[in-house]
């Protein structure tokens, strides 16, 4: 008992075990078009980590390589200690996974949804009752138990969802887009119950959004941008790269704008999308500068701390393009 | 092994879950073949006799085991689009990442086909009687081990192309174009002896024939002088179960190679 204790504490010191992902120049072509290009990242245990992108960014293929359903096709990846391809069993029964299509079989109660989820993974009798009660606990379905997965409310599912990739206890919980279909209490629900679990079992949780207010909640996050790693870093750290404050200016001739806060200001600016970006520390200092020269060109001006959005186009150049419906199909 | 058998059986056990929760399901699968059988034998008994067909039988009773093999195959067609939609709607994600074999996988699946296709042809098989077939138990026990095995052959079929296509409309597709037609030429509808010589070659090539001329044998088995002209049976199982095995062997190599 008393080595056991021993041992743990050293282990909660430095902890020896394999990182939670380790992934090397993961690289993965459709054809012609290259989805991921020399991805290399380290994902740490116990860490809420976000991939974070617009769709087409890469985010979906990454998912289905650290899911196992697609081989990387060139680098290599290992989970927990266990190489991706090689030992693909090993990884599966460690990780848990969440799709960001439904799962369940609709026509199966919740109950019978985990059976056949625990069966799976080699559980049986009263082990795998035990499993599903706590599971369903956990998660507040214990009434739901007998009802049919598909007279379920959305959000209800999406509960059922977590509760079967949780039920082997997985040592890391693998998302994509989880807040996919969730208003936005629920949303924030999910996020807590994610936390929590950090927290009170030590899973590592691994995450794809293009939800900025998801990503935020990370502890640290990836952006991803046509197929390629762009940061790494905590949200805040990110956001602080960016410079100071950022200005956005709505005007008519975004260009000619520019050039002229070049000529007569001396000020740096970038065209995005339209809209007309300052970058830089104290820049509330500059708006009356801005409004007295060019009152009359300017149709609105915003003034705000960096947010992601920011960050993603300080990186990118271009903005971060939310599909308003990137779920309805494949 | 034991976790294997659990695996296998669970994707088993929730095919025929889902198949009994869809009685519409049910209906069909056992309805049209009867509706086929009592419209077409009763209409052809008196005009339609097919050269080489044994004396002293009519063609209600000759094309009796031909619909059950018909219903062995709606059955198979009917399993194996379960598994279109499963990938289409992400179920089979959820079963790919869990640490089970690709083989396993399929082997759940073509036995959950097999078993539902087998209910059904049971069934049917209780009309024998009416159709003038009389039955003792070592016939029903053979025709019954070989509606297993032609089920098993027929939804193996249907897993080679339900792991392959995206969709129902071109699963439904392809189905007609190989399904139907090796059940027409597997002497279903008419015996290959007497067809002209390129037809019954090709029924001759046709695995199937060897299943259905084993179905038949033992479905008369009490009278086997009637069926002088007919493969024997013995040779007859053993191409229907390496037919089967060799559609097994297909369907999980396409499995373990499918990207979904």
């Amino acid at each position: 008992m008393s080595s056991t204790s021993a041992a743990d504490s050293i282990a909660a010191r430095t902890d020896v075990r394999p990182a939670a992902v380790e992934a090397q120049s993961l690289g993965f072509r459709y054809g012609d078009r290259a989805a991921l290009s020399d991805v290399s990242f380290t994902i740490g245990r116990g860490e809420i980590f976000g991939f974070l992108g617009p769709n087409g960014g890469g985010k979906t293929t990454l998912f289905r390589i650290l899911s196992t359903l697609a081989r990387p096709q060139s680098g290599s990846a290992a989970m927990l200690g266990h190489d991706l391809a090689s030992d693909t069993i090993a990884v599966r029964r460690k990780l848990g996974v969440v799709f960001q299509h439904p799962s369940l079989d609709g026509k199966l109660t919740v109950a019978e949804n985990l059976a056949h989820h625990g069966h799976l993974y080699g559980m049986r009798g009263g082990p795998l009752s035990d499993a599903i009660t706590r599971a369903l606990n956990r998660l507040g379905l214990a009434s739901r138990a007998g009802d049919i997965v598909e007279t379920l409310s959305g959000g209800l599912q999406r509960r059922v969802e977590l509760a079967k990739a949780l039920l082997h206890q997985p040592e890391l919980l693998l998302l994509d887009e989880p807040s996919t279909g969730l208003d936005p209490a629920a949303r924030r629900d999910f996020s807590n119950y994610l936390a929590h679990l950090r927290e009170h079992e030590g899973v590592t949780v691994v995450l794809t959004t293009h939800y900025l207010e998801e990503a935020e909640r990370c502890d640290r996050i990836a952006i991803l941008d046509g197929g390629r790693l762009v940061a790494m870093a905590p949200p805040g750290e990110l956001k602080s790269s960016v410079g100071g404050d950022v200005l956005v200016l709505h005007a008519s001739a975004p260009d000619v704008l520019a050039r002229k806060l070049m000529q007569r200001l001396k000020l740096k600016s970038q065209v995005v999308d339209g809209t007309l970006r300052i970058e830089r520390p104290r820049a509330h200092e500059i708006v009356r500068d801005l409004v007295d020269g060019f009152g009359d060109e300017i149709e609105s001006l915003s003034f705000g701390k960096p947010t992601l959005e920011d960050v993603f186009v300080h990186l990118t150049g271009h903005r971060f393009v939310i599909d308003p419906e990137p779920a309805a199909k494949k | 092994m034991a976790s294997i058998a659990l695996q296998a059986g669970t994707l088993w056990w929730r095919e025929i879950a889902r198949f009994v929760r869809q009685r519409s399901r049910v209906t069909g699968a056992i309805l049209q073949p009867l509706v086929f059988w009592l419209l077409l034998g009763a209409g052809l008994k008196a005009s339609f006799r097919p050269s080489g067909m044994p004396e002293g039988m009519n063609y209600a009773q000759y094309f009796y085991p031909g619909v059950i093999v018909l219903v062995l195959l709606f059955t198979a067609i009917f399993a194996t689009i379960s598994t279109v939609e499963d990938r289409r709607e992400g179920f089979l994600q959820g079963v790919l990442v869990a640490p089970v074999s690709r083989t396993t996988v399929v082997l759940g699946q073509a036995l959950g086909g097999t078993t539902l296709a087998l209910i059904q042809g049971i069934i049917f098989l209780l009309l024998a009687p009416f159709a003038g077939i009389h039955l003792d138990l070592a016939a029903i026990a053979v025709t019954t081990a070989m509606m297993a095995i032609i089920a098993f052959a027929l939804t193996s079929i249907g897993l080679v192309i339900a792991w392959r296509i995206e969709s129902t409309q071109g699963f439904h597709a392809i189905m007609n174009l190989i399904l139907i037609p090796i059940w027409l030429l597997s002497g279903a509808f008419f015996p290959a002896e007497g067809a002209p010589v390129w037809l019954e070659w090709t029924m001759k090539l046709n695995p199937l024939t060897y299943g259905m001329t084993a179905l038949r044998r033992g479905l008369y088995l009490a009278e086997p002088s009637s069926f002088c002209a007919y493969t024997h049976f013995k040779p007859a199982a053993a191409i229907a179960i390496v037919f089967a095995i060799a559609m097994f062997a297909l369907a999980s190599r396409v499995a373990r190679r499918a990207a979904v």
